[in-house]
């Protein structure tokens, strides 16, 4: 039977946290869950363990995406065949879980991304975002080949292989996001897409606050044009 | 360029260097951050006594004064020692980043030992054995 592990990175969201960890533990309950605490000044950590599910708690505040690498990494230390990534504010609805790992337990797709628009979704992000969605997901859906329709979710699964893809420099701790999938696509994996449901934030917190709107869009410009730039020989080099 | 002007830069050149050397010897200076600081020492002193080489690099940039080549020539190297300083910090902020992963998991497999939860892994520990530095 396949080991299966939900990576939950989380700051601050003791709140949501138990609805997250319980939502997750009965829409798969033969999987392990760990919270990546990032550094939270509430009771993350304390709530992930009275909860049962594994806890590794940066020493301080490091980002999103260091956070998320490093339950990759926690994942590759322990043998996992798949990976589910979900976030820790309760936006992902667990119920979703099991659809992302249909692909992959079928070997259809190494990398299961999932979409909020897929299948109707009721998802209607503010107009800006929804610009700057629209021009991510047609850049990357031309570069990689394939339609995707929700290119910035961080609601994913993949396999054993990604894993310990993403373990190594060449994944993007400083802001993963459409950029990730180029990689992949340049690497040599499969990606598909699976519809998921999501929910507005309860807390009203947004990752993409103040500047950081600017510097998402001139970064993954960047990331992504740098990336078309290397040698895809680079990057299935470093594929497992 | 008249004999007081071409002595105060040598004067200069020479201080900037043995100031550079004194400090990599007490080792408050490593040796890959002092490269720049020599380097740029040594081409102003050839410029100085070779005052000729200094006109015909003006004339070759298509600058009036020589002062000009020499202003370009400070904004360049000290262009070249901020990009030296982002790409250290890049590389600093990579380490720091693995250091803070590695100290978290160690401590969480510490923590699940302690606590009888650890089971079903590689006994060697490959977080360190698969990454690359």
């Amino acid at each position: 039977m396949s080991k299966i592990l939900i990576l939950i990175p989380a700051y601050n969201e003791a709140r949501q946290l138990p609805k997250v960890l319980r939502g997750a533990q009965d829409a798969l309950p033969g999987a392990d869950l760990v919270v990546v605490d990032d550094g939270s000044s509430d009771e993350t950590g304390a709530v992930a363990l009275s909860l049962g599910a594994g806890l590794v708690t940066h020493g301080s505040n490091m980002g999103y995406g260091v956070a998320i690498q490093t339950g990759y990494k926690y994942a590759l230390a322990r043998n996992y065949d798949f990976l589910v990534q979900i976030d820790g504010d309760g936006q992902h609805d667990p119920d979703s879980i099991r659809e992302l790992l249909d692909p992959l337990r079928s070997d259809e797709a190494d990398f299961v991304i999932g979409s909020r628009f897929l299948a109707g979704g009721n998802y209607r992000p503010p107009l800006a975002r929804r610009i700057g969605m629209q021009v991510f997901r047609r850049l990357v859906s031309w570069i990689v080949g394939t339609s995707l329709t929700d290119t910035t979710s961080g609601f994913q699964a993949f396999n054993r292989d990604v894993i310990r893809f993403f373990v190594g420099d060449v994944f993007p701790c400083d802001y993963p996001d459409a950029d990730v999938l180029i990689i992949l696509h340049r690497a040599g994996f499969r990606i598909a897409e699976r519809p998921v449901r999501m929910f507005p934030n309860a807390e009203g917190k947004s990752m993409h606050s103040g500047f950081k709107p600017l510097y998402y869009i001139f970064k993954m410009f960047l990331s992504i044009g740098v990336t078309l730039l290397r040698s895809p020989e680079l990057h299935r080099r470093e594929k497992p | 360029m008249n004999p007081s002007q071409k002595l105060f830069a040598l004067i200069i050149c020479v201080l900037v260097f043995i100031f550079t050397i004194e400090l990599v010897r007490r080792r408050r200076l490593r040796e890959e951050y002092s490269v720049l600081w020599l380097l740029t020492s040594l081409v102003m002193f050839v410029l100085v006594i070779r005052y000729d080489w200094l006109e015909l690099l003006t004339n070759m940039i298509g600058a009036r004064i020589v002062t000009t080549t020499l202003f370009i020539g400070a904004i360049l190297f000290l262009m070249l020692i901020a990009v030296q300083f982002t790409i250290k910090l890049s590389q600093l902020s990579r380490q720091v980043k693995n250091l803070v992963q590695e100290n978290a998991l160690l401590r969480s497999e510490i923590e699940d030992v302690k606590s009888g939860r650890l089971r079903g892994r590689n006994e060697t520990g490959p977080i360190m054995a698969e990454e690359k530095h």
